[in-house]
């Protein structure tokens, strides 16, 4: 009996030496067969067990099976560490320097005017705002007959507006503001009217670092039972807070347009306790909606409005309106 | 228009610090641009007598100047001046006077020599210059005394106002210190002036005034005026125009800016002597009269401009313009018709304009001037001028009277006022707010009947031009603040709005950058593109080179690349989103407006673009569409096609046609979409209707077929789609190879199809016979070959 548990003993040692020599999945397959296979010393003395008394087979098989178990667990550890070390060299080759590589495609560069243009457009939105547009090249009478300026009036006959050669001389022109988008909107459709107006206008201005021929301003009309100048200035404040925060402030300061009476300007608290002016507003005249085909006896509502790309201006601290038209892409691709 | 305090105090007692009182003026619409603080820096400055002047040993343009502070101790002084003598009393800036322009006075040595302070000019100390060189002081001023305390020089604020066209009153001092006061609620006081005249000598006999034309004029006053001595201004006087901006001229001159400045009346003096016939003639002029003006200009005048003329009708001023150079006041002048008229504001606006003369007089006359007032500017005009010279003026007011408007007298409602102002106001409460202003109320029931005041009367004729006034005078700021919702919509963008949203971020996504060029083209730049030359013409442009406005957006995006390649940018992927006006049919109201999408990728062939407009489809979800080949005007010739969906052309996509790359300095190939997105997104889109995904195995088939060049591969795709029916359930051009392997004029294109059931596996069999159909298909019908 001693004699079979030192040969189960010899053939676990040594089955267990040569599973620690295998060193490719190729040479543990064959060391397994050899070492735990149906030829194997250990399953030849399994296989002579029976010629053992009882205390024999019960002590040998034992020792057999202890010895399978172990050599058994000793190849799927050393599977595992063969697999360890092949991945290990697969992903060496694998190997890449990522900072060797640029992108084919970047990403495009949406133009600060039109940023500036949505998140106006958001906020109005967000306060229950549409948004109507109207075209660029207008007739005289949405320009300036519709919105109550006098016949004589200066921005009228004078050199501000850009006039286009259609029609008679004096009827059609490149609107100056968005207000005809107003008039449009009016005779379009019924009060209540909740809209905004942002678009391209035109004016006769050189170009400078703050002046450009073409530009673009956001309006705002509200038409409803009731509207009063309370309701303009609620409006802007409410907007002036959604916008710019809540640490921001408005005020109305009575100003003069010809399509609102009263007229204003209103003007930004900023939290440092400085103003910044930033448009016009205020009810619209009975004359505009009389002209929009909404009588002022029934309704009333209030007009406002102010440029565009000066947001983009200071939110970017650019310091010259023309490099936004530019095209030049070093300027528009740090958007 | 600038206001000195000093002046509005004169008028009603005006308290308060400056930055405080600008913020009133403001809150009543009178926005104050500029608060200036003057005579408070003239601390060192003392009154100094010249004791000897000596030339300076090195320099020719300066000399040396002793001077005695007031100490007795003499002070060499370098001055550039040289019009003081021995004895004159100076302004002398003592060492360390910081100046009101904030140099700083420091001894220091001018060619060799030391100076030891600086005498001061009149503008230096921020008054009237009056005489070029040093200001000489009065001989009784005491030597070494404070500048200021001698010159009398208080403390003054001055507040520069932008004043809107709807505020003819506050175009004067008097004006801004009623509309002020009111809201300060002190009380405002109007001068009138007592001055004598000369009872035995009648103003009626002197001259005539005729209103030939009334419309034109509705008051015309004169007042004859005898023994005037032309000289300057007393100093007060002239300080005073110098500070609201107007330089002194002589004493007949300034009080006539002075008073206009004070009361908002302007008024023109005549050398009566020199008016023929010694009439007055108010007409409007005959087209193609002319006239010499004080400005030494020969003007032509039309039938729509006011003339003033003489007893022979002969032209001899420019009604509320300019004065004619015939009638000027002159050395020799011995009497003067003085002149004070209310003209109609329109024609004064339109010859100003017209003849560019956009005086501070006609300025006044166009917003509208106060024909009340003229009595009290008269009276004004003549207690000034003797303070400078006696003057002798005849009894009576010499007057014409034309068509003069009356004051509206107007309705104003009191639950109105409320319902616009959103305020809850008494009746009487509206009224005591509208009565410092000069707008007087008389209750009728619960309503208020208000007459407008002579110096509103231009601007403010109905109910709301009132309620405006009463919204000033309550305050803007003390208006509650609220904050209306609408009940019956949603905010939204619409649809259209939606989709250029998507558009424009889709692109950016794909590696586009927006670009704005200006809308503006130059004559030539259509035809340089290959585009009909035909558009919409600015007919005033800032430049020639932008008076046509853009019929496509290519000729600014080839600018755009241009531009950057020119600036060592030669790859620019960019897109523009932007209106286009096409002059399609002449007798519309309007030009025909459209939006369009640009797509320029600078250095990408053909293929590129259709790439983009794969994108743009998808992302638009698009139904079916087709690309037809044909280049439109501007496009690669065999290298473009027409974009065609539910049967319409909506664009176009290729290249650019090299000729017109090369046109516009662009040398690499440009590949090129363009997409009429107001023709694309009034078709039905976006309708991204559900399919099942099958849950069962699907199948791939590659198919070759060799293909003549004249059979476009999207035909091959629509008889492969026909053919492959719902079983088709993917369709995908995989390779195009053209060269030896195939014959010459045509070129072989692989597909890949997959074939999928929604309801079943299908068998080997009905794959097999599908395949067979899609062959049969592009075989039969395109003459095509299966490639083996």
């Amino acid at each position: 009996m001693t004699t079979e548990l030192d040969a189960v003993e010899r053939a676990r040692v040594e089955a267990l030496a040569k599973v620690a020599t295998a060193a490719t999945f190729e040479e543990l397959a064959t060391v397994e067969t050899e070492v735990l296979g149906k030829r194997s010393m250990i399953v030849e003395l399994r296989k002579a067990l029976g010629g053992l008394d009882a205390e024999g087979r019960r002590s040998v098989g034992q020792a057999v099976n202890t010895a399978m178990t172990e050599v058994g667990d000793a190849v799927a550890a050393r599977r595992v560490a063969i697999e360890s070390v092949d991945r290990a060299a697969r992903l060496e080759t694998e190997r890449l320097d990522l900072s060797e590589f640029s992108p084919r495609r970047r990403r495009g560069h949406l133009h600060p005017f039109t940023a500036a243009w949505e998140r106006l457009e958001d906020v109005f939105v967000g306060m229950g705002f549409q948004v109507a547009e109207g075209p660029e090249i207008e007739t005289e009478w949405f320009n300036f007959g519709a919105l109550n300026f006098p016949a004589g009036h200066p921005a009228r006959e004078s050199q501000d507006s850009l006039w286009v050669d259609w029609g008679d001389p004096g009827a059609t022109l490149l609107r100056t503001h968005t207000s005809p988008v107003q008039v449009r909107t009016m005779l379009a459709h019924e009060p209540p009217i909740y809209v905004v107006c942002p678009g391209r206008v035109y004016r006769q201005d050189t170009p400078d670092a703050t002046h450009m021929p073409v530009f673009h301003q956001i309006e705002g009309l509200v038409i409803d039972k009731g509207i009063s100048l309370g309701d303009l200035a609620g409006t802007l404040d409410s907007f002036v807070k959604a916008f710019f925060g809540g640490a921001f402030s408005s005020r109305l300061r009575p100003s003069y347009f010809p399509f609102t009476e009263p007229s204003a300007e209103f003007d930004v608290r900023r939290p440092d306790g400085s103003w910044l002016e930033l448009g016009g507003c205020g009810m619209v005249h009975p004359n505009v909606l009389r002209a929009g085909g909404i009588d002022p006896e029934q309704w009333s509502g209030f007009a406002f409005g102010f440029g565009i790309d000066r947001f983009a201006l200071t939110r970017h601290g650019v310091d010259d309106l023309r490099e936004f038209w530019s095209g030049d892409v070093r300027f528009l691709s740090q958007f | 228009m600038k206001v000195l305090l000093s002046w509005l105090r004169e008028f009603a007692p005006i308290e308060g610090d400056p930055h405080w009182l600008a913020d009133q003026l403001s809150a009543l619409g009178l926005a104050v641009e500029g608060v200036e603080l003057l005579g408070a820096n003239l601390e060192g400055i003392v009154v100094a007598r010249v004791l000897a002047t000596r030339p300076h040993p090195k320099a020719d343009r300066i000399q040396l100047v002793d001077v005695d502070p007031g100490d007795g101790e003499p002070l060499q002084v370098c001055c550039g001046a040289f019009n003081m003598a021995p004895g004159d009393l100076v302004p002398f800036a003592t060492l360390g006077t910081t100046m009101p322009n904030g140099m700083l006075i420091e001894r220091r040595k001018l060619r060799g020599e030391w100076s030891n302070g600086m005498l001061c000019a009149a503008r230096e100390v921020g008054l009237a210059d009056l005489v070029d060189g040093i200001l000489i002081l009065p001989a009784d001023f005491e030597v070494g005394a404070d500048f200021r305390t001698a010159m009398g020089i208080e403390t003054d604020v001055l507040f520069d106002l932008d004043v809107t066209g709807n505020r003819p009153d506050a175009l004067s001092i008097a004006g801004v210190a009623r509309d002020l006061a009111a809201w300060l609620g002190v009380p405002f006081a109007m001068p009138d002036p007592v001055v004598e005249s000369d009872a035995s000598w009648p103003a009626a006999g002197e001259a005539t005034v005729d209103i030939v034309h009334g419309d034109l004029c509705g008051r015309f006053v004169a007042r004859v005026l005898r023994d005037i001595t032309v000289g300057p201004s007393p100093r007060w006087l002239a300080n005073r125009l110098t500070a609201l901006g107007m330089r002194p001229i002589n004493n007949v001159v300034d009080v006539s800016n002075y008073v206009m400045l004070e009361l908002g009346q302007p008024s023109h003096t005549f050398d009566l002597g020199r008016v023929a016939g010694r009439r007055i003639r108010v007409r409007w002029a005959r087209d193609g009269e002319t006239v010499a003006t004080l400005d030494g200009q020969q003007r032509s005048l039309t039938g729509r401009d006011g003339a003033i003329c003489d007893g022979e009708d002969a032209v001899i001023g420019i009604a509320g313009v300019m004065g004619g150079a015939s009638t000027e006041i002159s050395d020799t002048t011995t009497e003067i018709l003085l002149e004070m008229a209310w003209w109609d504001p329109m024609s004064i606006a339109r010859t100003a304009r017209r003849l560019g003369l956009r005086s501070e007089a006609a300025t006044r006359f166009e917003r509208g001037s106060d024909p009340e007032v003229i009595g009290v500017a008269m009276r004004r005009f003549v207690q000034l001028l003797r303070e400078s010279t006696p003057v002798r003026m005849a009894a009576g007011d010499i007057v014409g009277e034309g068509n003069l408007p009356t004051p509206a007298m107007v309705t104003v409602r009191t639950d109105r006022v409320n319902a616009m102002l959103g305020v809850d106001l008494e009746r009487d409460a509206i009224a005591v707010l509208l009565a410092p202003i000069g707008f007087t109320s008389r209750a009728v029931g619960e309503d208020l009947e208000v007459q407008v005041p002579s110096f509103r009367m231009v601007d403010t004729s109905t109910e709301i031009d009132v309620i405006e006034e009463v919204g000033r005078h309550f305050g803007f700021e003390r208006i509650p603040k609220r904050v209306p919702r609408p009940t019956a919509q949603a905010g939204a963008l619409s649809e259209v709005q939606q989709d250029r949203r998507r558009l424009r971020h889709a692109l950016v996504g794909f590696g586009l950058t927006e670009v704005m060029p200006l809308p503006f083209l130059a004559p030539g730049d259509l035809a340089r593109a290959g585009l009909d030359a035909d558009a919409v013409r600015v007919t005033n442009p800032l430049v020639e080179a932008e008076s046509v406005m853009r019929t496509s957006l290519l000729p600014g995006v080839l600018k755009t690349l241009a531009f950057n390649a020119s600036h060592r940018n030669p790859d620019l992927s960019c897109f523009e989103i932007g209106h286009v006006f096409l002059p399609t049919d002449r007798s519309a109201s309007l030009p025909d407006e459209r939006e369009q999408l640009g797509v320029a990728l600078s250095g990408a062939e053909a293929p590129a673009a259709t790439e983009v407009w794969q994108v743009v489809a998808d992302v638009l979800g698009l139904g079916e569409w087709v690309l037809q080949a044909d280049a439109p005007a501007g496009m690669h010739p065999t290298r473009s096609a027409r974009i065609v969906l539910g049967g319409r052309v909506v664009g176009a996509v290729g290249e650019v046609d090299p000729r017109v790359a090369s046109g516009y300095s662009v040398e690499r190939r440009v590949a090129w979409l363009q997409v009429d997105l107001t023709a694309l997104l009034a078709l039905p889109h976006g309708i991204r209707a559900y399919r099942r995904v099958s849950r069962y195995p699907s199948s791939d088939v590659d198919l070759a077929f060799v293909v003549a060049e004249n059979v476009p591969a999207a035909a091959v795709s629509s008889a492969l789609r026909t053919a492959g029916g719902d079983l088709l359930v993917d369709l995908h051009l995989f390779d195009v190879y053209r060269g030896d392997r195939v014959e010459p004029g045509s070129r072989s294109l692989a597909y890949r199809l997959r074939f999928q059931a929604a309801d079943r596996t299908l068998t080997d069999a009905e794959v097999s016979a599908v395949r067979l159909g899609c062959i049969g298909a592009v075989i039969g019908g395109l003459g095509a070959v299966l490639r083996g």
